[in-house]
């Protein structure tokens, strides 16, 4: 049912990963994924699995949890690969009318996969080690910086935190509406492209309209509880530096040096 | 400082976390983290809510969330709350968690403004200020207030329960006159203690209500809804696979009027939504009228024109341009010709007694609350079906339109014969009107029957989270105080009868 998509896919958890800063993960997934597009060789990337295993393994997230979230990805893998498979100029091995096939087209087309399939893998530990609360205090915090040429950090982390609280909700609302118009005979299914287009209006509507009722309501029982935007509030959740975050920093480099070293030998 | 708690359980909470949720406003106040973590404490365990605290709001019922909004204010230590219309939106209860919450918190020494439709919930008061077109027309203590029932009733307001009730017995002689009663307890202890004195149970009333419990037998015509062992599994073979409902059978008449109760959870929704094939079986098969709905292949068009299903809220499905493009919405995607398209949406809009020419080219946004919702359930009416599902049809109404929906249900129910199936966690309404009730409980059927015979046990229901009438009850604590009245008692009315003879 609709109902049942989860936003964020976090897996609740209580390893080591789940628990390092979730400042530190940002930082180190977006690092990682610098140090992925290093990679040059076969190699490289064997560490790389090395590595993302070893980490998927102490976080105790099951492999089959993971890779069942590959899955919407998978067209995207798929069409990279046959692209770059066909499209890369080379010694031509085989032939399919038009198309050919070299063994570069092979090379690049693995390679290629490779790269994106441990991007996404790596990007997803962040999602499934945190919850999207502290993702959002995170990014609020790595963003603050930033409030000083004028971008609004605290504004863009409560609309994030006011989405997460409110998207089950609207997916509710919207199965809810969706059932309403199909008793009244509407038909979601069948018909032209755009006869189906046409027949969203009748959920959109009231959804669209629901949404600013809730934004209202919730905008007043916000003030009501004294919401002034971001100045002089404080913070329930605080991020405090531990021992095993320096540890992480350390792996982290180690690893770094690894990839640099494995590169410039070959 | 002054702390608000809103109607809506649902737009009224910040995070996904429940104690994120309760830190909010004091972080709001820059309060440092150490106080922020025991204020979160303390409120959550004030509201019940301290073991949720991790927990996502939207999995929570609308009792639970009021709760923790509650807790919200609560951990702000304001001086006053007020509380507007915080039950609108609940079940019973949810209702009664949060009043015994805003009650608990007076208490501890938190004024108290609750803002209610219901004059029930006001009965605890220390103080009543009744308001009308703006102006305040009333304002005292309970007791005073609801001496002047008279001017109450011309308000449009319902009185408590025993108010009427002590009202009704001091008419007929029961009770001498006196100062109004507000409490059951008092008042029951006062009809005992007038009673002793008088010869203890009279035939002739046994037989009068024997025969008032055959009249509502249902009636022996041709089954037009057949479920036949249906169960309904969500999530199948998962970890969190829930048997929603789980192996049903029942018949329902053409003509019948009947009553779905169960506590929030119980499959309710479920079991409904089988009526016209939204939700398909995982076992067993569903007829109406002959059609086999719970078919895969079953044709929507058909199935739609039999049953008109009236959800929760069917204001918020309201989406064209004027109410008129709204109601033929229903007709129109049966491919009804547009001719007789006008003749429905007239003889709709004429059904929820509403003025056509008034209503039809306005939008239906316009519209007042009440009305939105008959515009909404002329929409479904529109579809001329056989069957009329609704689901909690009065859920949020003030009481005044509260009666009129249930006064429209049963005018529609007479004027088009045809059969209605509805469900609700009011047992007084249910009482009332239905010629039969199902009880459901963890996805089964665990009782049906005449209202009558349903309400007889009162243990039972009580166990599984439901009520009886409010007139059942109270016959049920004079019973425990020794005063036994014949055969069961559904209104305040056969209340009266049976006391005064």
């Amino acid at each position: 049912m609709i109902r049942n998509i989860t936003i964020g896919q976090y897996y609740p958890g209580y390893s080591v990963i789940h628990k390092l800063d979730t400042r530190l993960k940002i930082i180190l997934v977006l690092a990682y994924m610098v140090v992925v597009f290093l990679v040059s060789s076969f190699v490289g990337y064997a560490i790389v699995f090395v590595f993302l295993a070893s980490v998927i393994a102490v976080s105790k997230v099951p492999p089959r949890f993971i890779l069942r979230g590959l899955k919407p990805l998978f067209i995207i893998l798929a069409f990279t690969f046959t692209l770059n498979l066909f499209m890369t100029r080379g010694e031509p091995i085989a032939s399919l009318g038009p198309l050919t096939i070299s063994a570069e087209g092979i090379y690049t087309a693995c390679y290629m996969a490779l790269r994106i399939i441990f991007l996404i893998l790596g990007a997803s530990m962040l999602t499934f080690t945190t919850k999207p609360v502290k993702l959002t205090d995170g990014i609020e915090y790595l963003l603050k910086p930033a409030t000083r040429f004028g971008l609004p950090a605290h504004e863009l982390a409560m609309m994030m935190t006011i989405a997460l609280r409110f998207i089950p909700t609207l997916l509710e609302e919207t199965d809810k509406i969706m059932k309403a118009q199909q008793a009244r005979g509407a038909d979601f299914e069948t018909g032209s492209f755009f006869r189906r287009a046409k027949a969203l209006i009748p959920i959109f509507i009231p959804l669209i309209v629901g949404a600013f009722r809730m934004a209202s309501d919730l905008a007043m029982a916000m003030e009501a509880r004294c919401y002034r935007g971001g100045e002089g509030r404080t913070k329930l959740h605080v991020f405090e530096w531990r021992r095993r975050d320096t540890l992480a920093v350390i792996i982290f480099c180690a690893f770094t040096g690894l990839i640099i070293l494995e590169r410039t030998l070959t | 400082m002054a702390g608000m708690v809103f109607q809506n359980p649902d737009n009224q909470l910040v995070s996904a976390v429940v104690e994120d949720d309760v830190a909010f406003g004091p972080e709001n106040l820059g309060l440092p983290r150490d106080e922020i973590i025991d204020r979160i404490r303390i409120s959550l365990e004030a509201t019940g809510m301290y073991e949720h605290r991790k927990m996502a709001p939207h999995l929570l019922s609308g009792g639970q969330k009021q709760r923790v909004a509650i807790a919200g204010v609560v951990a702000m230590k304001p001086d006053i709350i007020i509380f507007d219309e915080p039950t609108a939106m609940l079940d019973p209860e949810g209702r009664a968690e949060a009043l015994e919450i805003a009650a608990r918190l007076n208490q501890e020494g938190i004024t108290v403004l609750l803002i209610t439709h219901f004059m029930e919930e006001t009965v605890g008061s220390d103080r009543i200020i009744i308001m009308d077109g703006g102006r305040i027309c009333m304002d005292g203590p309970p007791r005073d207030i609801f001496a002047r029932a008279e001017e109450l009733k011309a308000l449009g307001l319902k009185l408590p329960f025993a108010v009427e009730l002590a009202e009704g017995l001091r008419e007929k002689g029961v009770l001498p006159p006196g100062e109004p009663v507000l409490v059951e307890a008092e008042l029951a202890e006062t009809v005992s203690a007038e009673s002793r004195g008088l010869a203890s149970v009279r035939r002739g009333s046994t037989e009068r209500l024997a025969m008032a419990s055959l009249g509502s037998a249902s009636p022996s015509a041709a089954p037009i809804i057949t479920v036949d062992r249906l169960s309904h599994t969500y999530n199948p073979g998962l970890a969190y696979e829930t048997h929603a409902v789980a192996d049903v059978s029942f018949e329902i008449s053409t003509g019948e009027y009947v009553a779905i109760i169960g506590h929030t959870g119980s499959g309710k929704s479920t079991l409904i939504q089988h009526l016209n094939g939204l939700l398909k079986p995982t076992e067993g098969t569903v007829t109406v009228g002959g059609v086999n709905v719970s078919a895969k292949g079953a044709t929507t068009v058909e199935m739609r024109k039999k049953i008109g299903m009236v959800f929760q809220y069917p204001e918020y499905q309201l989406f064209e341009e004027t109410v008129y493009k709204d109601i033929a919405f229903g007709p129109n995607n049966l491919g009804v010709p547009e001719e007789e398209i006008a003749e429905r949406v007239k003889e709709a809009i004429s059904l929820v007694n509403m003025d056509y020419d008034e209503i039809a080219e306005r939008s239906p946004f316009e519209l007042s609350g009440g009305q939105k919702r008959k515009a909404a359930i002329a929409g479904v009416l529109a579809m001329r079906p056989e069957v009329l599902v609704l689901d909690e049809p009065t859920a949020g109404l003030d009481p005044r339109s509260h009666e009129e929906t249930l006064e429209l249900i049963e005018s529609i129910h007479e004027r088009t014969g045809s059969t209605i199936v509805i469900v609700s966690h009011n047992m007084d309404d249910v009482a009332r009107l239905a010629d039969r009730i199902l009880v459901m409980a963890a996805g089964r059927i665990v009782k049906s029957g005449t209202p009558r015979e349903v309400y007889a046990d009162e243990e039972i229901l009580k166990s599984i989270g439901l009520g009886v009438p409010k007139a059942t009850s109270f016959a049920g604590r004079l019973a425990r105080g020794g005063l036994h009245l014949p055969g069961v008692i559904l209104s305040t009315q056969e209340l009266l009868e049976a006391l005064s003879q």
